[in-house]
């Protein structure tokens, strides 16, 4: 992906010295502005079902979003101006306190969990010299298992009379735990499924990341005498600085977006302690059929995870030049 | 071994060293066993016990007898032969069309210099920044009444594929790629006497299939994988794809049959990797540390 491959060296070596639009100028009937022309609608005859499919499901969505959340909105009756009744009818909901705390929480954790966790593994990994592709393949397998089957599947394994999770437990001769069904564990044991299920593409790509360190920083630092955890913390984390940057940034993105778990594990509860912000979104729409509730909370959400993207493109953008 | 890292090649040499390197490697070859292949054994062998052992404590390693029952079951009570059919569809037309868009718009952005593009690539990249989900609710409301036409795409494919399009990422990643070969090449093939279509498919695609495999990769892995948005298209039963279906099904149905199905549901993606697992491992590695 790095570099593009070579051109076949059978083409015809293209002129060179002539400019440009002045070859084709002279072999091509018509005026310059006539062949113009015909180049844009060419051109355009190329762009438009793309930039069409961007525009309906896009660009119309995204202000569509904005418009809607500052009306009063029932499908098949166009929208009436309501100000901003939408906001504070939201803001007013119970859940709407505890999904914005439960999907800040479920970042937090993941975060913990997700990142740190993630790189140990990696750091690990890097340093074992058999069976590389063998771990490669069965950190990823769950990554390639559809999000709905991981969780039901660990669903089945919360389950608190034969869940496998408290056989674990019974096992090593610790109490055993309510997991998805109890207020305090809910919220966590959704992150250990969200975490489970997609930490083997960070693994991968933080082994990608220290696998380009320079094996002689390490030499060097340790003919200064530096140990083990003193190579790590001068060397391999300021040399992968800008990955866990982006990674983080990445994570603070998807996990705002929290849906699948929620909804098809614990359906919110118990009491509000699993709604996520995401999940409310839906409820809005689908169960109480207030559209214009649903697109207030879809801005709040947009505005806050846009700021972190582009935080995030920003960061891509200047380091990759560098790079 | 080709490079050093944290821990020096003269460490490990060491009979300590070994001692130490070889007890590391198997606690972390049980502990990937146990965290990752485990849980994956489990369901495919769980799909196996009889509905009585499978709710059993202390649960039993290996079926006491080995049903193929919760397979079949699956396979006609949760019809899973339409679902997956409508998986494959859903996932097929996705992937196609977005070939077939995003490729031609990222040729006419990258070679073709139309009026206004940059500023129609600014507005493409522009929704890199919008997280997807947090959009699912208007995107929802123009596939059920698209605008001027006024025609549902609800409960169709459609409603899967021509949203599909619109992924600025991919279509990024095939402009940065075709923005790599060199005008000569094509004016070249101009001078030949080829039209901009047939450049496109004979000199540009041909030189472009690394980044055509990564793209179809993420396409079809995308759609197999989206729950959320199938969820608000196909409320029609028999339209559903598999992942919404194992969802709507799970309730009312015998927890053996239910593993059945979701061992089923995750074949063709695992098979998927498998089989293509070094250009997907790499494809991750690589995207990463250029970023």
């Amino acid at each position: 992906m790095k570099t593009a491959s070579k051109p076949p060296a059978t083409f015809p070596p293209a002129a060179v010295g002539v400019p440009e639009g002045t070859r084709s100028a002279g072999r091509r009937p018509g005026g310059p502005w006539r062949r113009r022309l015909a180049d844009q609608s060419r051109a355009y005859a190329f762009l438009i079902g793309g930039v069409l499919c961007f525009a309906l499901f896009s660009w119309y969505p995204a202000i569509r979003a904005v418009v809607i959340a500052f009306q009063k909105y029932t499908p098949g009756s166009g929208g009436e101006w309501a100000g901003t009744a939408n906001f504070t009818r939201v803001f007013h909901d119970p859940e709407f306190t505890a999904a914005w705390r439960n999907t800040l929480t479920f970042t937090l954790i993941a975060l913990l969990i997700g990142f740190a966790v993630p790189f140990v593994m990696a750091l690990v990994l890097n340093e074992l010299r058999h069976a590389k592709a063998f771990f490669r393949v069965v950190v990823y397998l769950p990554v390639m298992i559809p999000p709905v089957v991981s969780a039901l599947l660990w669903k089945w394994f919360y389950d608190p009379g034969a869940g496998l999770a408290n056989e674990a437990l019974r096992f090593l001769h610790l109490p055993t735990s309510n997991w998805s069904n109890g207020a305090d564990t809910a919220l966590v044991s959704l992150v250990i499924v969200a975490t489970w299920a997609n930490l083997g593409g960070t693994v991968l790509i933080y082994l990608a990341a220290l696998q380009s360190i320079p094996g002689e920083l390490y030499e060097a630092a340790e003919l200064d005498g530096a140990s083990l955890l003193q190579r790590i913390r001068h060397v391999t984390i300021p040399q992968t600085r800008f990955i866990i940057l982006m990674l983080m940034l990445l994570q603070i993105i998807a996990t705002m977006q929290v849906f699948t778990e929620p909804f098809v594990i614990t359906g919110g509860g118990p009491e509000d302690k699993t709604v996520t912000v995401l999940y409310l979104i839906y409820k809005y729409a689908f169960l109480y059929n207030d559209f214009g509730g649903a697109c207030a909370l879809s801005v709040m959400l947009l505005v806050l995870l846009s700021a972190f993207s582009a935080l995030y493109l920003r960061f891509t953008r200047s380091e990759g030049e560098d790079a | 071994m080709s490079t050093r890292t944290l821990v020096s090649p003269l460490a490990l040499a060491r009979p300590r060293g070994k001692a130490v390197y070889w007890t590391v490697f198997s606690g972390v070859v049980l502990l990937f066993a146990l965290a990752f292949l485990f849980p994956v054994y489990w369901m495919v062998t769980g799909a196996m016990k009889s509905p009585d052992e499978v709710t059993r404590t202390p649960p039993t390693l290996v079926p006491d007898h080995w049903h193929l029952s919760g397979y079949t079951d699956a396979w006609d009570l949760m019809d899973l032969p339409t679902h997956l059919w409508n998986t494959v569809v859903q996932a097929a037309g996705a992937w196609i069309l977005q070939l077939v868009f995003c490729t031609a718009a990222a040729y006419a952005l990258s070679k073709l210099k139309p009026a206004f593009g940059k500023v129609i690539l600014g507005g493409i990249l522009a929704t890199l920044m919008v997280p997807a989900q947090a959009l699912v609710v208007p995107k929802y409301l123009t596939v059920a009444d698209l605008p001027l036409i006024h025609t549902s795409l609800l409960n169709s494919p459609l409603g899967i594929w021509l949203p599909a399009v619109a992924n600025a990422f991919n279509l990024y990643l095939l402009k940065r790629f075709f923005d790599q070969i060199p005008r000569d090449v094509l004016e070249a093939a101009e001078i030949d006497g080829a039209g901009k279509l047939r450049t496109l498919w004979s000199i540009v695609l041909p030189m472009s299939r690394p980044v055509l495999g990564v793209v179809s990769i993420f396409a079809l892995v995308a759609v197999w994988q989206d729950f959320l948005w199938p969820l608000m298209v196909f409320s029609d039963t028999d339209k559903q794809p598999i992942s919404v279906a194992l969802v709507q099904l799970s309730q009312n149905i015998q927890l053996t049959v239910l593993i059945a199905a979701m061992v089923i549901a995750s074949i063709p993606m695992v098979v998927m990797f498998l089989v293509f697992q070094r250009h997907i491992i790499a494809g991750i590695s690589a995207g990463s540390t250029k970023g």
